[in-house]
C-alpha cells in the first residue's frame, strides 16, 4: 500500500485545491509522491490516478515524457551538471568528468557505494556563472575540477557522518 | 564611443547590499505603491497606458504586449486566467531566475496590475522544476502579500479579488512554449496546439481567455503603470521602448546579466566595454545573441542596406560589433533579439562540435508531436555527433542544411524553427570549418578545448 506521510497528504489536498479542474493538479502531485518516496513506483500512478479521477495512463504518459520524473531509485544524493552549450564551453563535461571519476560511476547509474546519482541535464539558466551544477535543490556556480572534487569530498565526509545528520 | 551607463530598472536591486526578499524590505524601498494607485483607476486606462509603452514581450516572440491584451474574447463572458511564464529554458538566458530570487515582489505587483487591468481573478506562474528554491520564494512572496491584502479576496478593499499560484514543472524546455505551457498546466503531456485559428486569448486555459507573459514583461507592466506609458516609450528607440536586460554567457572576460535602455548600447559595447572583451589571447569568433535558437553571428561578416527608421529610409553598414541591441536592429542582421541570452565564443571552439552540442539539446526537448521537427531534430544531432565522434565527411554540411531546410515551417509550433535556425546558419556562415573538418581532426589531434558533444 502507499505510505504517504501525512504532510504529504494534506499538501497533496492542498494543491489539489488551487485549480478549478482536478486533473491540473497532477504534476504538483507527483511532485509530492516522487519528494516522498523517492520515485514514481505503479502502485503511485494508480494512487495519482484514483485520487484525481484519471486513467492510470493519464498518469504513466507524464511520468515517461517528464524528465524530472523517475521509475528507478537513485542514489542519496543527485548529482546533475549542466550540459548545454554556455556551460560545455567552459568545461562542463570535464567537471561531469571529474564526479564521474570521484565517485566510479556512470553516468544515469546508482554509483557503486549508493552515495550519488549523476547525470546530465539541459540549461539550468545560470549560463553566466557555468559550468553549473545542481546538487539535490541547491545550485552550485563555475564549478571546475577542482571544485567538483571539494563537493565529492564533502558529500562523501556527510555520508559517513552518523546517521540522522544531513 | 564609449558604452553608456546601464538603465537599471527591473534589476535595480539585484545584488544591492542589504536588499532582502521579504515584504518589508519591498514596502520601505516603495513597494506596492504603484498598485495603489493602479487601483483607483479604471482598468482600461491601465490597458491603454500599456498600449501607448510600446513594450514589447519579453520572452522570445517580441510581440507588443497592449495588443496582446486587448485580443482577449471578454464575450463569451467565461473568466479570463493570466499565466506568468517563469520556465525560462531557452539555453543562455537567466535573468527571471534573478528577479525571482531576490526580488520576488516586483513580479507580483507587475502580476497584481496586469491581473486588475485585465479583469483576471486567477494567475498561475508557471516555473521550471530545476527553480525549486524559486518556487518556495514565490510561495512565501504570495502569502506575504495576501496577508497584507495585495492579492487575495480584498485587494486593498476594493472589493476586487485575485488569487496567485505557483505551478512547477518538471523539466521539460517545451512548456515554455505558450500553448505547450497550457497543456502541461491542464495535467496533460505539454504538446504545443495548432494556432492559428484559436491564441490563448480566445481560447486558452480552460478553453478560457487567457493572456501569457513572461516574467520580466511582467515587471516592465509596474513600471508603465508608475511612470506611464508615454514616459515608458521615451526610454529606448522608437518602438524598441524600455530597459532590456542581456545576460551575457561564454567567453569574456565579465560574464553576467547587464541592464540598459533598448537600442542604445550596441553587441561591440556590450562585449568589448561592459563584459571586458574576450579571454586572455583569446579572440571573439561567434555570437549567439538572443538565445540558442536565435541564428549565430559571425565576427567579420558585414551587414549592409537600407532600413526604416520611423517614417525614413536609412543606410546601414555594420561588423558584428556595431549592431545595435533591440528587437528591430537584429531581426535586420538576420538574426533576433529573442530571450536576450547572448552566447559568446572565441577562436578556441569548433563550430563543428558547438553545433553538436546544439542539436543535442534540441533533439532532447523535441516534444515529438510533427515528424519534421522529431525526426529531423535527431538526423542533425546523429549526423553532427558522427562528425564529432566518427567519420566527418565533406558533405556533411549541405546534408545537415537540406535536413534544416525541411523543418522550418512544416510544424505546429516556433521549435521547428528553433531547432533549425542554428544548423541552418552555423553551416551558412562556417561551411568551410566543416568541410574541413575531418582534415582538422586529424591534424590538431586532441585539442585543448573542452569537449562539447
Ligand atoms: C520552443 C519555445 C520555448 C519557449 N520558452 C519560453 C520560456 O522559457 N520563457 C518565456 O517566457 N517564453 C518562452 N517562449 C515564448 C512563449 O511562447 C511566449 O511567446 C511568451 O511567454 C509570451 O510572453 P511575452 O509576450 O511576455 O514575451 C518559448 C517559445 C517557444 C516556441
Ligand atoms: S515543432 Fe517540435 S516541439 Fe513543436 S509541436 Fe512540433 S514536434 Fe513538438
Ligand atoms: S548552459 Fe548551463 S546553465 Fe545555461
Amino acid at each position: 500500500m502507499m505510505n504517504l506521510k501525512p504532510e504529504t497528504l494534506s499538501r497533496i489536498d492542498e494543491a489539489v485545491a488551487h485549480y478549478p479542474v482536478k486533473r491540473s493538479a497532477v504534476l504538483p502531485v507527483m511532485h509530492l509522491v516522487q519528494e516522498d518516496q523517492g520515485l514514481i513506483s505503479d502502485e503511485a500512478i494508480e494512487w495519482i490516478a484514483a485520487k484525481l479521477g484519471l486513467q492510470p495512463i493519464n498518469v504513466y504518459e507524464l511520468v515517461s515524457f517528464y524528465p524530472m520524473f523517475r521509475r528507478k531509485p537513485i542514489g542519496r544524493r543527485h548529482i546533475k551538471v549542466c550540459r548545454t552549450l554556455s556551460c560545455a564551453i567552459m568545461g562542463g563535461y570535464r567537471t561531469c568528468a571529474e564526479f564521474q571519476r570521484q565517485f566510479g560511476t556512470k553516468l544515469g547509474e546508482v554509483s557503486p557505494d549508493g552515495a550519488v546519482t549523476i547525470e546530465f541535464v539541459e540549461c539550468l539558466a545560470s549560463c553566466g556563472t557555468a559550468p553549473v551544477v545542481m546538487i539535490d535543490e541547491e545550485l552550485h556556480e563555475k564549478v571546475d575540477p577542482a571544485k567538483a572534487r571539494a563537493l565529492s569530498e564533502k558529500i562523501k565526509a556527510e555520508a559517513g557522518a552518523p546517521a540522522g545528520k544531513p | 564611443m564609449p558604452a553608456p551607463e546601464q538603465y537599471r530598472m527591473i534589476f535595480r536591486h539585484i545584488d544591492e547590499p542589504g536588499y532582502s526578499n521579504d515584504l518589508a524590505c519591498y514596502v520601505r524601498n516603495g513597494g506596492y505603491e504603484v498598485l495603489r494607485r493602479a487601483v483607483k483607476r479604471r482598468p482600461e486606462e491601465l490597458v491603454d497606458e500599456v498600449k501607448r509603452s510600446g513594450l514589447l514581450g519579453r520572452g522570445g516572440a517580441g510581440f507588443p504586449c497592449g495588443v496582446k491584451w486587448t485580443l482577449l474574447d471578454r464575450r463569451s463572458g467565461k473568466p479570463v486566467y493570466l499565466i506568468v511564464n517563469a520556465d525560462e529554458s531557452e539555453p543562455g538566458t537567466f535573468k527571471d531566475r534573478y528577479i525571482i530570487h531576490q526580488d520576488p515582489h516586483q513580479l507580483i505587483e507587475g502580476i497584481m496590475i496586469t491581473c486588475f487591468a485585465n479583469k483576471v481573478e486567477r494567475a498561475f506562474i508557471y516555473i521550471r522544476g530545476e527553480f525549486p528554491q524559486g518556487a518556495r520564494i514565490l510561495e512565501k512572496a504570495i502569502a506575504e502579500a495576501r496577508a497584507a491584502n495585495f492579492a487575495g479576496p480584498d485587494i486593498l478593499g476594493t472589493g476586487y479579488g485575485c488569487e496567485i499560484y505557483v505551478h512547477r514543472g518538471a523539466g521539460a524546455y517545451i512548456c515554455g512554449e505558450e500553448t505547450g505551457l497550457i497543456e502541461s498546466l491542464e495535467g496533460k503531456r505539454p504538446y504545443p496546439r495548432i494556432k492559428p485559428p484559436y491564441y490563448p486569448a480566445v481560447l486558452g486555459l480552460y478553453q478560457c481567455p487567457t493572456i501569457v507573459n513572461n516574467v520580466e514583461t511582467l515587471c516592465h507592466v509596474k513600471h508603465i503603470a508608475d511612470m506611464g506609458g508615454e514616459a515608458f516609450s521615451k526610454i529606448g528607440t522608437l518602438n524598441n521602448t524600455g530597459t532590456r536586460i542581456y545576460c551575457v554567457s561564454g567567453h569574456v572576460q565579465r560574464p553576467g546579466y547587464y541592464e540598459f535602455a533598448l537600442g542604445k548600447i550596441t553587441l561591440g559595447q556590450l562585449l568589448y566595454e561592459v563584459c571586458g572583451g574576450p579571454l586572455p589571447g583569446r579572440k571573439f569568433k561567434a555570437v549567439i545573441p538572443g538565445g540558442s535558437s536565435a541564428k549565430v553571428l559571425r565576427f567579420g561578416e558585414r551587414f549592409r542596406g537600407k532600413r526604416k527608421v520611423g517614417v525614413e529610409m536609412v543606410e546601414y553598414d555594420w561588423g558584428v560589433e556595431d549592431i545595435p541591441l533591440d528587437f528591430a536592429s537584429l531581426a535586420t542582421a538576420g538574426s533576433m533579439g529573442g530571450s536576450g541570452g547572448v552566447i559568446v565564443m572565441d577562436d578556441s571552439v569548433s563550430m563543428v562540435e558547438a553545433l553538436g552540442n546544439i542539436n543535442a539539446f534540441y533533439a532532447h526537448e523535441s516534444c515529438g508531436q510533427c515528424t519534421p521537427c522529431r525526426e529531423g531534430s535527431l538526423w542533425m544531432k546523429k549526423i553532427t555527433a558522427r562528425m564529432v565522434h566518427g567519420e566527418a565527411r565533406a558533405e556533411d554540411g549541405a546534408l545537415l542544411k537540406s535536413v534544416a531546410d525541411q523543418i522550418a515551417g512544416r510544424t505546429i509550433c516556433a521549435f521547428g524553427e528553433a531547432c533549425a535556425w542554428p544548423t541552418q546558419s552555423f553551416v551558412a556562415k562556417f561551411g568551410d570549418e566543416f568541410k574541413a573538418y575531418a582534415q582538422a581532426k586529424k591534424e590538431t589531434g586532441a585539442r585543448e578545448a573542452p569537449e562539447l558533444v
